[in-house]
């Protein structure tokens, strides 16, 4: 990155950031602000990525740990990685499962919104409450509370299923068909997601002027036409944003998938990239292999980005 | 490394809605369109609130009730039972020690993210010098680094520090993990506090720390709580890591410690842990509905000005 030129006071119109062209305490005092938290990160983040890219080019196995030298193997663990049956069916999941979240997150956010905006006060309020709640629920205990619910023995589910058909549902499994657990997964991930999508979206539209819309509906746009040719454009950046944002969030997604395991998922047909590398490295020892799988995990999260990141930068004018 | 950022920063600018446009005419037929619109609303909030319910209900069941062939949709004989069970009868795991651990370490993070952020928003908004725009990027493009890749390298790290089971370690991970995305906030927020406000106390004799400390900071503070609130959570929630790194029963945080509830061998005990799901969640329900009123824009005001 190219750094920004220190700029002469011009008269008159002095640019607010300022900088002093002497070498002065003044100068100093943006890296002692900074310093703090340049350690943290370079220690704590810079250090482990380079780690990770050490990490991937050598054989390092459970023995490497207790200290036998770890041999450089070059791009054996990135062929290795890509030429792995099991690699590819790992992301294909993932990549399905964060589809299929993020579209049913951002449909239902945007039709929760649009809902918001239509209530009175007092279910407004009723809605905004219970929508926090389940935003407000950690992700662990959220888990462990649907896992409950779709027990195959107790479950709520169950019992309902039971009562509505007739048949006897007690001691269907849900998790144990990949796909059943998938949608389970994705029923809590929604669940826990539609909220902040929804508020975000509902503040970004009561930003449209009424003035606008009111044009809109005097040029004989109806409901549909109003939503789509104004009120989208206008909040088209937090489309991108929540879109994206989403998209990063359910790709890598660990603590839901791997609690749903714990509670009786078969974890060879439901492991999305982030359990992949817990597995294959914290729990087989293969630290080599997995953080080769971690590297392309971060290039594919840095692709899906790149967009935003690019579309930020020209925004914030970096 | 961004550490799943699962509810960001709660975003709440209830302005009155837009929609009154269609309110003016036909007020009868618009009349039922809004009982139907409630209707739809009771039946959604019901069914985003439930799971949280039923956490609540099981939690007060007794044993005999909640394991049975009836459904209890309410606590008939309500009991603490399991609440006992789930604070003081943990063999694997205690639950006051995790609390404790859980505390400080949410505490380190909050006011660490809240110091060191606010120390490096003004510094890349308030001085232009060399390598500024780069690490604006750096901490841009690190969030999209997903900490599940990092574990293992962050694993070895620590260990290699003896400091794997403590509580400095696992804040440390955090605290990385939620600086890029407090310092980009807090950025945001500090743009928006103009820079003649520092420089009139500047000229007013105010050092230029001074004027940082006495203008700028009482003007930060929807950004500090958004800030806060995002450390807070993550602190709090976080699994990943404090499984890798908090592994003793005694070093456990409580995300991990709720997680000892459920053993391969035995049937899991759903009234304790349901209770144990209550202790963790209740304090960011708290925290939640506390700050959620003084949120205002947000992350809205910052997408929707680009």
């Amino acid at each position: 990155m190219s750094s920004t030129v220190l700029r002469p006071a011009p008269p008159g119109a002095a640019p607010p950031p300022r900088a002093t062209r002497a070498f002065t305490p003044a100068r100093l005092l943006p890296w002692v602000l900074l310093a703090p938290s340049l350690a943290v990160l370079v220690v704590v983040t810079g250090y482990p990525l380079v780690r990770m890219l050490w990490l991937s080019v050598h054989e390092y196995e459970r023995a490497q740990l207790l200290g036998v030298p770890a041999p450089f193997v070059g791009l054996d663990n990135y062929v290795a990685t890509l030429t792995d049956e099991r690699f590819w069916a790992v992301t294909a999941r993932s990549f399905v499962f964060m589809l299929v979240c993020v579209v049913a997150t951002i449909t239902v956010g945007t039709l929760v919104a649009l809902l918001l905006m239509r209530l009175g006060r007092v279910m407004r309020l009723v809605l905004s409450v219970a929508l926090l709640l389940a935003w407000a629920m950690p992700p662990l205990a959220a888990m462990l509370v649907w896992g409950w619910i779709f027990d195959t023995q107790y479950g709520v589910v169950n019992h309902l299923l039971t009562s509505v058909t007739g048949e006897s549902w007690m001691g269907h499994s849900w998790l144990i068909s990949p796909l059943s657990f998938f949608a389970v997964a994705a029923l809590v991930i929604v669940w826990g997601a539609i909220p902040f999508v929804a508020f975000t979206l509902y503040a970004g539209f009561t930003q449209v002027p009424g003035e606008v819309l009111e044009a809109a509906q005097l040029d004989g746009a109806g409901a549909r036409r109003r939503f789509l040719d104004v009120q989208v454009p206008y909040v088209r950046t937090i489309y991108v944003v929540l879109i994206v944002l989403s998209m990063i969030w359910d790709l890598k997604v660990f603590t839901q998938i791997f609690v749903l395991q714990g509670i009786g998922g078969v974890t060879s047909e439901t492991s999305t990239l982030g359990v992949y590398i817990y597995e294959m490295g914290m729990a087989q020892g293969h630290y080599g292999a997995a953080s080769a799988i971690a590297v392309v995990f971060t290039v594919l999260m840095l692709a899906i980005s790149a967009y935003y990141v690019r579309v930020t930068v020209k925004e914030e004018q970096l | 490394m961004s550490l799943a950022p699962a509810g960001t920063v709660p975003v709440v600018a209830p302005a009155p809605p837009a929609a009154g446009v269609v309110r003016r005419r036909r007020p009868a037929r618009r009349r039922a369109a809004s009982v139907g619109w409630g209707v739809v609303a009771a039946l959604l909030a019901a069914a985003f609130a439930f799971p949280v319910y039923w956490m609540v209900n099981t939690s007060f069941l007794p044993t005999n009730l909640i394991i049975g062939p009836e459904l209890h949709l309410w606590p008939d004989e309500p009991t603490l039972r399991n609440y006992d069970t789930a604070m003081f009868r943990q063999e694997r795991s205690p639950f006051v020690p995790a609390l404790g651990n859980s505390l400080q370490v949410t505490f380190l993070v909050l006011v660490a993210a809240m110091v060191l952020a606010f120390f490096a928003s003004l510094a890349v908004t308030r001085f232009r010098f060399r390598g500024r725009a780069a690490f604006v990027l750096s901490i841009l493009v690190i969030q999209m680094v997903p900490g599940e890749a990092m574990m293992i390298s962050v694993f070895q790290m620590v260990d290699s520090w003896r400091l794997l089971n403590t509580v400095v370690a696992l804040g440390v991970v955090y605290l990385a993990g939620v600086l890029p995305f407090t310092i980009w906030t807090l950025r945001g927020f500090v743009n928006g506090v103009p820079v003649e406000l520092e420089e009139a106390a500047m000229i007013d004799g105010c050092s230029r720390p001074r004027a940082f400390w006495r203008v700028t900071f009482p003007l930060l503070a929807p950004g500090l709580v958004a800030t806060g609130v995002f450390a807070f959570l993550q602190a709090w929630n976080e699994f990943m890591m404090a499984l890798i790194i908090m592994t003793r029963p005694e070093s456990m945080t409580l995300p991990v410690w709720l997680r000892t509830f459920q053993q391969a061998t035995k049937s899991t005990d759903w009234g304790a842990l349901m209770a144990g799901s209550v202790l963790v969640a209740v304090p960011v329900v708290v925290f939640f509905l506390v700050v959620q009123g003084r949120m205002t824009g947000g992350l809205v005001s910052g997408a929707v000005k680009g």
